[in-house]
């Protein structure tokens, strides 16, 4: 069960998110979830979006450098150890997250965690082993 | 005859030793018969009989464009023109054009090396050799005219230009050898996809590309588009024209250099002093036969390095690495001599890196600092700041190693670095000095 993420390059330069915005906005793509992870000179801006495809093209044509990824998309009770008891499976597993960032659902009720971690396959079957609820694309559009 | 075996592969201190006696005879020469030369190795204190080894060489005085310029149209002939029985002319971009002449020993030397050139690159009697290098003042058209023809080849005399009846002579006559520019290359390139001819439909198996500089990215091109092996050959009017140096097809690093009859030397552009082996600066060319219009040690601008090291193939001659650009293009960074293009051959070896690239240089403080732009193409972008910080530290390392310079690498955005005219602007020099 893997999720389709898009990432784009960031220059640490003003303006450059609300142009991302503008453009998916003008193409009405709806974006999840969003995270941005930066450095001192660069920056990359992750998101997950209901029209992946479409998105790509629109931001590639608007001049971005765009890559596509799969994350494993995992939803948990809204609550403490919600995340806890994810990350301790994957040490248990002995898996490395790469990165990770979260969004609450519209009824507040659960969370949705998105992970990368650097063995996937592994990643998917040792969560649904132990039960975890993991969402496809559709499914956290649908939310 | 495939190649001059004897001279081409001879132990280096055999010719080493034709060299210099070339050498001595030359200078001897040059000195009697043109008033210019003598009034400058007077002016430097060196006579003919100092030179008596190759590292004598380093007390001649240097010989730049301007010298020929200075004596424009015929002052450094050696010999009365009743002997020359051809000239060529450069087109002179700036100014007066330079103007370069040949005895019939000449002609028949250059038809020499250029047909020693072309069989480096596998040509041989029976081959349709298309030769697409312009005909006229320019040396390039009839030099490799007349090499062809020595060799025993068959030449296709097509000039430039008219590049879909040239694809039609191509396809017609069964070229099985193109001599061009890289640019014309891939000119012929495209008329073919216009003409609807695909390379199948050609014999063509080898170019033979020069007169301009190129890139390891347009060779691969001009091999994928023709469907060729893509040779590089140097020359310039100055030294003969095309023949000069020629890449053998044992090796993708470097130009063998006719080194019998063309002394090379790199020198540092800044200093003039000569460096060693390997080491990058200016080349600098003696020619040891050359009867109407020698020269000795000219300047050529062009960077490059000498490659020492045995070749596949067998030949001794020294190679020359494909010319990395341009001495005006040189900057200085805290005392060392930077050439852009030098960048571009570290970002080319890093896979996946487009050379869009820039050089930015600034000075803070006393101390000159050196940014390289590199746009963040889908190749070498990733999701993750580690692999991202990563091929930064890669960029930074292999500069450090290459250009002795420590500089800062910063990841752009696509389309970023400035163009004029669909070039990107590669040098940001930002030092008020
Ligand atoms: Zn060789």
């Amino acid at each position: 069960m893997r999720v389709e993420q898009i990432a784009v390059f960031l220059e640490n330069k003003s303006g450059r998110l609300a142009e991302i915005t503008r453009i998916l906005a003008e193409n009405e793509i709806n974006i999840r979830a969003l995270s941005v992870a930066d450095t001192a000179d660069f920056g990359i801006l992750r998101l997950i979006v209901d029209k992946v495809d479409a998105a790509k093209e629109s931001l590639q044509a608007g001049g971005f450098t765009v890559g596509k990824t799969d994350v494993i998309a995992v939803e948990v009770p809204d609550r403490t150890g919600g995340l806890a008891s994810v990350l301790d499976t994957a040490n248990d597993a002995q898996l490395n997250v790469e990165y990770m960032y979260a969004f609450v659902n519209k009824s507040g009720e659960n969370a949705v965690l998105i992970f990368r971690f650097d063995r996937m396959d592994q990643a998917i079957s040792v969560l649904q082993e132990k039960g975890f609820v993991l969402l496809s694309g559709e499914e956290i559009c649908a939310l | 005859m495939i190649w001059v075996e004897e001279v081409e592969s001879l132990p280096r201190p055999g010719l080493e030793s034709i060299q210099l006696k070339r050498l001595q005879l030359q200078v001897q020469r040059v000195y009697e018969t043109v008033a210019p030369y003598r009034s400058k190795m007077d002016a430097a204190g060196v006579k003919p009989a100092d030179i008596r080894s190759l590292a004598d060489l380093k007390y001649l005085p240097y010989n730049t464009k301007d010298d020929l310029r200075d004596n424009y149209p015929f002052g450094l002939f050696t010999v009365p023109m009743e002997e020359v029985i051809r000239v060529h002319a450069s087109s002179g971009t700036t100014g007066q054009p330079t103007v370069v002449g040949y005895t019939e020993a000449d002609i028949k030397l250059w038809a020499s090396v250029m047909s020693r050139a072309l069989a480096m690159a596998g040509v041989t009697r029976g081959d349709m050799v298309h030769n697409a290098y312009g005909y006229g003042l320019f040396t390039g058209g009839l030099g490799a005219h007349y090499g062809i023809e020595a060799l025993g080849a068959t030449v296709i005399p097509v000039s430039g230009g008219n590049s879909k009846r040239q694809i039609t002579i191509m396809r017609d006559f069964g070229s099985s050898v193109l001599l061009s520019t890289p640019s014309y290359a891939l000119n012929l390139a495209e008329a073919m996809a216009d003409v609807g001819v695909s390379p199948e439909e050609l014999k063509l198996r080898v170019g033979i590309h020069g007169a301009e500089p190129w890139s390891e990215s347009m060779r691969e091109e001009v091999e994928r588009k023709l469907g060729i092996k893509a040779v590089d050959i140097y020359g310039l009017s100055e030294i003969i024209g095309p023949g000069v140096a020629m890449e053998c097809l044992h090796t993708d690093r470097g130009m063998h250099i006719l080194e019998d009859h063309f002394l090379p030397e790199i020198v540092d552009p800044d200093t003039l002093e000569p460096l060693p082996y390997g080491e990058v600066g200016e080349l600098v060319f003696t020619t040891l036969t050359k009867e109407a219009f020698p020269l000795i040690r000219y300047r050529t601008k062009d960077i490059s390095r000498l490659i020492a090291e045995p070749c596949a193939c067998g030949r001794t001659l020294v190679r020359m690495e494909k010319v990395m650009g341009r001495t005006d293009d040189m900057l200085i960074i805290r005392g060392v001599n930077v050439f852009p293009s030098q960048l571009e051959h570290v970002l080319v070896g890093i896979e996946g890196v487009e050379p869009h690239y820039q050089l930015e240089v600034n000075r803070e403080g006393n101390l000159d600092t050196m940014s390289v732009l590199v746009e963040v193409s889908e190749h070498i972008f990733s999701d993750e700041i580690r692999v991202l910080e990563g091929l930064t530290k890669r960029i930074q390392s292999d500069v450090k190693d290459i250009l002795g310079v420590t500089c800062k690498v910063k990841l752009v955005e696509p389309r970023s670095i400035t163009r004029s005219e669909g070039k990107a602007q590669r040098v940001i020099d930002n030092r008020k000095l």
